[in-house]
């Protein structure tokens, strides 16, 4: 075993050691999947204001139909190996979100349904939520106060 | 049916495409060359989407690219801010408490609907070692 004096010599000693991840190569695949996702739900968008749907509802209907497809794709463990290709490419587009609900509820699943799977979802999802709607009501009282 | 895909407007899905591809760079940049967690930048481009969505500049990007804005988090962020603000309007202060969740239910509610049904009827992944 190597002795390490410092920090900052055992952060070097880990650089040199762990693998160089490719990033060119992860970066091009983030880009070709989440790509290709957006363009799926730009097709289900076009495809709802065809029907007549108003844009906003157009856009929930479009977040609607692309959580459900992942949540189920992830249930049936074919989201997590597009995942592995994809890295950021599946995780950004919102079908990450819904990902990041299913799969900790499957892991956890044997720790029970309430506990295990009601409150495991949430893991990764929680915390968006907490952020994103505290911003938004933040948003709205600067709004409130400016205007 | 064949109405539908001559009306399509391809330009708007190549920048759809280009959009929401180059979000998805810079968060593999960010999980590859920092330490943040994937965890981290889905809470990063919410809140991110959020404060560009009430500054008013992701509209831009909205009307620009699309889906390639609106699909990813950081237009579910906008989706939060834009609902927000259009509550204030309607309903004064109450509004920026009921407008954001309300613009964003949809979502919320089918990702949580979704997604017990999903982790209902699969299986535990047995992990190969």
């Amino acid at each position: 075993m190597d002795n390490f004096e410092t920090t900052k010599q055992y952060q070097e000693y880990v650089d040199k050691k762990s693998p160089n991840s490719p990033i060119l190569k992860n970066c091009l695949c983030a880009f070709l999947v989440g790509g290709l996702i957006c363009c799926i739900g730009q097709l289900i968008l076009d495809i709802c204001k065809a029907r007549g749907l108003s844009i906003e509802l157009s856009g929930t209907v479009c977040s609607i139909v692309l959580i459900g497809l992942s949540a189920f794709l992830t249930g049936l463990n074919v989201f997590n190996k597009i995942g592995k290709f994809a890295g950021a490419g599946s995780l950004i587009p919102i079908t990450g979100f819904a990902n990041s609900i299913v799969s900790p509820a499957m892991e956890y699943k044997s720790e029970g349904y309430v506990m295990g799977v009601g409150a495991k979802m949430f893991t990764v999802a929680g915390p968006v939520l907490v952020y994103g709607i505290s911003a938004s009501i933040l948003v709205g009282l600067v709004y409130f106060i400016i205007m | 049916m064949s109405e539908f895909f001559s009306n399509i407007d391809f330009m708007q899905y190549l920048w759809c495409f280009i959009i929401g591809g180059v979000l998805c760079i810079i968060a593999q940049i960010l999980i590859d060359k920092t330490k943040l967690t994937p965890a981290r930048v889905l809470v990063l481009y919410v809140t991110v989407g959020t404060i560009l969505g009430g500054l008013g500049i992701y509209k831009y990007l909205v009307d620009f690219a699309g889906a390639g804005a609106t699909v990813p988090l950081t237009g579910f962020g906008y989706n939060l801010a834009k609902g927000a603000i259009e509550g204030v309007k309607e309903t004064g202060i109450i509004g920026a408490f009921t407008g954001g969740v309300k613009a964003a239910a949809g979502g919320i509610a089918a990702a949580i609907f979704f997604g017990y049904i999903a982790s209902l009827i699969s299986k535990p992944k047995i992990k190969k070692q």
